[in-house]
């Protein structure tokens, strides 16, 4: 975490670095680590121990991050990278709200955790559009009206992207079982596969 | 009739094109002005919903929830939660966070954190706040809870029959004519149907930021679809005064009914942010979401239907039964429609909900009246087989000239129109009338058909228009948009009135500072929002042109040239905007008529929804694009209802056992073939200036019983219980 937070309770960390074995590991006496607590710069201990350097990119940005290992590529996306287009739908790789590409592929990104993407080029719903000019399929998801709410559509988007590239779009029949792994909930399926079908037919590299 | 049929032209008519005297609203009609207001936004990933918006210092809140379904908390032992990295606090009822409005214990609702009643299983019962969401997840795993445990019931099949099971009404008993005519009649039929507990399950999960920065001020960014009503939830829980809470719900992830309240654990994070004066931002998990927010409840409904051999309906019993809960009281309009719908003298209802120790309910999309015309649409298409007629033909002979429930007129219905159109565009004309007699390979292949109706009203809502001089106009209202495309239908209104281009124009909404517009919910947003959005209009022509006859400028000069001519750069005015008197003598409903075509596969019992024709008869569609979306998203919503949702219950312990997205099925892509729209898109001339009447439930209702009757009339198997699942096809 950025933040160092002075409301947190005076003992904890002290309880918690004294069973971190890592300190032990490292032959730390307990006298410096708890001298370090006291004077709450274990948060910056845990910056370095808990956490784990992570260097990608996001949107052609190059990042270089320390992350701790239980934080999912959504959450990290979300939270610390404020990257809100990806959504959290259920957190289980059920909905496809999250999917985001990573090396060109659809993922869904809250089955993955942050660490797991060493070196990898990640794009988001934020990185689709060249400046203000809309992905082919982001206008004709527009045009169509595939949405709703909007709450899946980054994820609808991103993984549309992908069907297509994957040459899982040749037809209504196909889109549909391809692009089953994103649920929408408002009921837009039938204008997605429209619009689907319309940035397929028109060809070209997306 | 034939008089209102005289005055459906609006000033709004020439906007569309009409065929036939039907506007068939397909992709290729569609005209970029149509394009949802919010659309880029939404496709871009910048639209913000509520859990996006980022606060310095956020802190994260995740719930501790019930393992037990009913009984006392004896003890939380929050110490090693307390002690794991980064945690601020743990909230519970051992440490009651000061709230002004929960002081006295107990009542309803259910006061959070103010009871150690464990009242259903998954009931949140402390929060756990720490500095980053993967600390407080880890945290609330620590917190150890122990209870003392009581016998629950959560068994609603067997509570009906149950005389020990505590019944309440629902719903005061209705009486036209005599009492169960129709057990006399030359033909009956009398039936049960029943449907599960279904949930509502939007894409976004349910949550709230809290942030409580001063000592009675609050800041929520929520998932409404009310930013006034939450404003004035929060103004009663915490005893502040409404102008000190500012809510924000720009953006909302789908509702389907479940954000038309503010739920417990939206106080909770209220609370904790006002304790630790910081913002809390809280999450639910997507299995929390099958427990404390709400859900369709299930019910048990019998119909007993009377008829002349010749097809006339002489009589309709209709008794629900609901599912309610222990701490908090639920009902729906699960009989209304039956009073009404059919031209039959004799008619009588009851409705009664169980409270069980359950989450307690709220309406779900088409709320009560789906659950009611799953069964009465059911019973209806039964009675035209008993009588060996077309179920089109049926209907149409027991179509009523007036609401005899009301003994009064409706104020516009087109369905006799809608059915032949529906029937038409699905080709009814292949239906055959001897049940499993069409096969198309593995499949055999049925035709069914239902109606939808819903209550067409009109709330009072106020409107702020701004018109300014470099030819912009800016509209306000705290009223929400959870996907229907508000935003774009009131856009669309103005554009129209003022000839004004919709990329001038703003409407901004979801935030409670802007002038009071109710919830949105029942179908009624488009009617009241946009009735005060014209009649701002309407005021804003009306002093402009006053404004160019007091400068001596031509009567058509532009607003823009008659500010500037009067060195104005904007003008404003707020309308409030109700009901006419004249609507009080009106019944005003909307209606969809539904035809499905099924094909259930002979090995396996498998049903496809394989062609849908929903026809609305809602009056004027304002918003060609958006409405033709919420007709599909309706039957979209009723495929699930048909043949896949269904929360199930394990009751030795009373709790969920598929509350996930792999085990609650909803429809996937692969379930859903084209869906086909067509309006009848005629003005009713009472409700309100535009002539339109509300969508969003009339898309849903009707359309489960519609599958229903097709998958009859493709293999003889009338299955009464939803969903259809393959095994009860197998099995019947």
């Amino acid at each position: 975490m950025d933040e160092i937070d002075s409301h947190a309770q005076g003992d904890t960390r002290r309880d918690f670095l004294k069973k971190t074995s890592l300190f032990t590991a490292l032959s730390l006496t307990p006298v410096t680590i708890l001298k370090a607590a006291d004077q709450k710069v274990d948060e910056r201990f845990a910056e370095l121990f808990e956490k784990i350097p992570l260097n990608f990119t996001v949107n052609n940005k190059a990042y270089q991050l320390n992350v701790e290992p239980r934080v999912t590529l959504l959450d990290l996306l979300r939270e610390e990278l404020h990257l809100t287009g990806t959504k959290k739908g259920c957190d289980h790789g059920q909905c496809g709200a999250c999917t985001v590409h990573v090396d060109g592929k659809r993922v869904n990104s809250c089955l993955s955790l942050a660490v797991m993407n060493e070196g990898r080029n990640i794009t988001t719903i934020e990185g689709l559009a060249k400046g203000d000019e809309l992905h082919p399929m982001q206008r004709a998801f527009i045009k169509h009206d595939g949405f709703q709410c909007g709450y899946c559509t980054p994820g609808q988007i991103m993984s549309a992207v992908a069907c297509i590239r994957e040459g899982h779009a040749n037809s209504k029949e196909e889109i549909r079982e391809y692009m089953s792994g994103n649920i929408c909930r408002c009921g837009a399926y039938p204008h997605i596969v429209e619009a689907i079908q319309e940035v397929k037919e028109k060809g070209g590299t997306i | 009739m034939e008089k209102l049929l005289l005055t459906d032209e609006t000033s709004m008519n020439q906007v569309f094109t009409e065929k036939d005297g039907y506007n068939h609203v397909s992709f290729l009609d569609a005209i970029d002005e149509n394009d949802r207001v919010d659309g880029v936004a939404k496709v871009t990933g910048k639209a913000k919903y509520f859990a996006e918006y980022q606060l310095p210092g956020l802190t994260y809140g995740v719930l501790v929830t019930s393992t037990i379904t009913k009984g006392k908390i004896v003890d939380i032992d929050t110490k090693a939660a307390k002690n794991a990295p980064g945690v601020l606090d743990v909230l519970s009822h051992m440490n009651k966070p000061a709230v002004a409005g929960y002081e006295q214990e107990g009542g309803s609702p259910m006061k959070i954190f103010y009871t150690d009643q464990i009242f259903y299983n998954g009931q949140p019962i402390a929060l756990v706040v720490a500095n980053t969401f993967e600390r407080a997840t880890y945290a609330a795993s620590l917190v150890k809870v122990s209870y003392h445990k009581e016998a629950f019931n959560t068994d609603f099949k067997s509570s009906i029959k149950d005389e020990k099971v505590k019944k309440l009404q629902g719903q005061p008993p209705y009486k036209r004519g005599m009492e169960d005519a129709y057990k006399t009649a030359e033909v009956k039929v009398e039936q049960v149907y029943t449907m599960p507990v279904e949930t509502h399950n939007p894409m976004e999960l349910h949550g709230i930021i809290a942030d409580w920065r001063t000592n009675d001020q609050v800041t929520v960014y929520a998932k409404t679809q009310g930013v006034k009503a939450t404003q004035n939830t929060i103004a009663n829980v915490f005893k502040i005064p409404v102008e000190n809470i500012q809510v924000n719900s720009e953006f909302v992830g789908g509702g389907f009914g479940m954000a038309l309240r503010t739920w417990p654990l939206e106080i909770a994070t209220i609370m904790a942010s006002k304790q630790l004066k910081k913002p809390v931002k809280l999450v639910i998990t997507r299995d929390q979401m099958f427990t404390m927010v709400g859900n369709r409840p299930a019910a048990y409904q019998k119909i007993g239907l009377g008829a002349t051999k010749e097809g006339k309906i002489t009589g309709i019993t209709h008794i629900a039964f609901g599912q309610s809960a222990t701490y908090e009281n639920f009902t729906e309009g699960v009989v209304n429609m039956t009073k009404f719908m059919y031209d039959s003298e004799n008619v009588n209802t009851n409705y009664y909900v169980i409270p069980l120790d359950m989450g307690v309910p709220i309406w779900m999309r088409g709320p009560g009246e789906a659950t009611g015309a799953f069964a009465l649409e059911s019973a209806i298409d039964e009675m035209a087989h008993a009588l060996n007629m077309d179920p089109l033909d049926f209907r149409i002979k027991n179509d009523p000239e007036k609401d005899l429930a009301q003994n009064r007129p409706f104020s516009s219905k087109y369905i006799k129109e809608a059915y032949r159109l529906g029937a038409e565009q699905i080709g009814w004309k292949n239906r055959k009338m001897i049940p499993g007699s069409l096969i198309d390979g593995s499949w055999q292949v049925g035709y069914g058909v239902s109606i939808g109706v819903f209550n067409a009203s009109r709330g009072r809502a106020s409107v702020k228009g701004i018109l300014k001089a470099d030819g912009t106009l800016v509209l306000q209202s705290a009223t929400s948009d959870i996907g229907p495309g508000t935003g774009t239908g009131m856009t669309l209104i103005a554009s129209r009135l003022l000839n004004i281009p919709v990329d001038k124009i703003v409407f901004e909404l979801g935030d409670s500072s802007l002038p009071p517009a109710p919830s949105q919910g029942g179908s009624a947003t488009l009617s009241t929002v946009g009735s005060a959005v014209n009649d701002v209009c309407v005021s804003l022509k009306s002093t402009i042109a006053e404004l160019a006859a007091n400068s001596n400028m031509d009567a058509h000069a532009h607003f823009t040239e008659v500010l500037k001519k009067n060195n104005l750069p904007m003008i404003e005015v707020t309308k409030q905007s109700q009901a006419n008197a004249e609507a009080k003598n009106y019944s005003m409903y909307s209606f969809s008529i539904h035809f499905v075509q099924v094909k259930v596969h002979q090995l396996t019992g498998v049903v496809k929804v394989s062609k849908v024709v929903s026809v609305g008869d809602s009056g004027k569609i304002v918003s060609p694009k958006t409405a033709r979306s919420q007709m599909v998203g309706g039957a979209v919503g009723g495929i699930g209802m048909a043949l896949m949702e269904e929360a199930l219950l394990d009751n030795r312990y009373g709790r969920y056992i598929n509350n996930n997205f792999a085990d609650y099925h909803v429809p996937v892509h692969a379930d859903v073939p084209e869906i086909d729209v067509i309006f009848i898109d005629k003005a009713d001339p009472i409700i309100n200036p535009m002539g339109a009447k509300g969508m969003g439930e009339i898309a849903l209702i009707g359309f489960a019983g519609a599958v229903a009757n097709a998958v009859f009339n493709a293999t003889g198997k009338r299955i009464r219980s939803l969903p259809i699942t393959p095994d009860k096809i197998l099995q019947a």
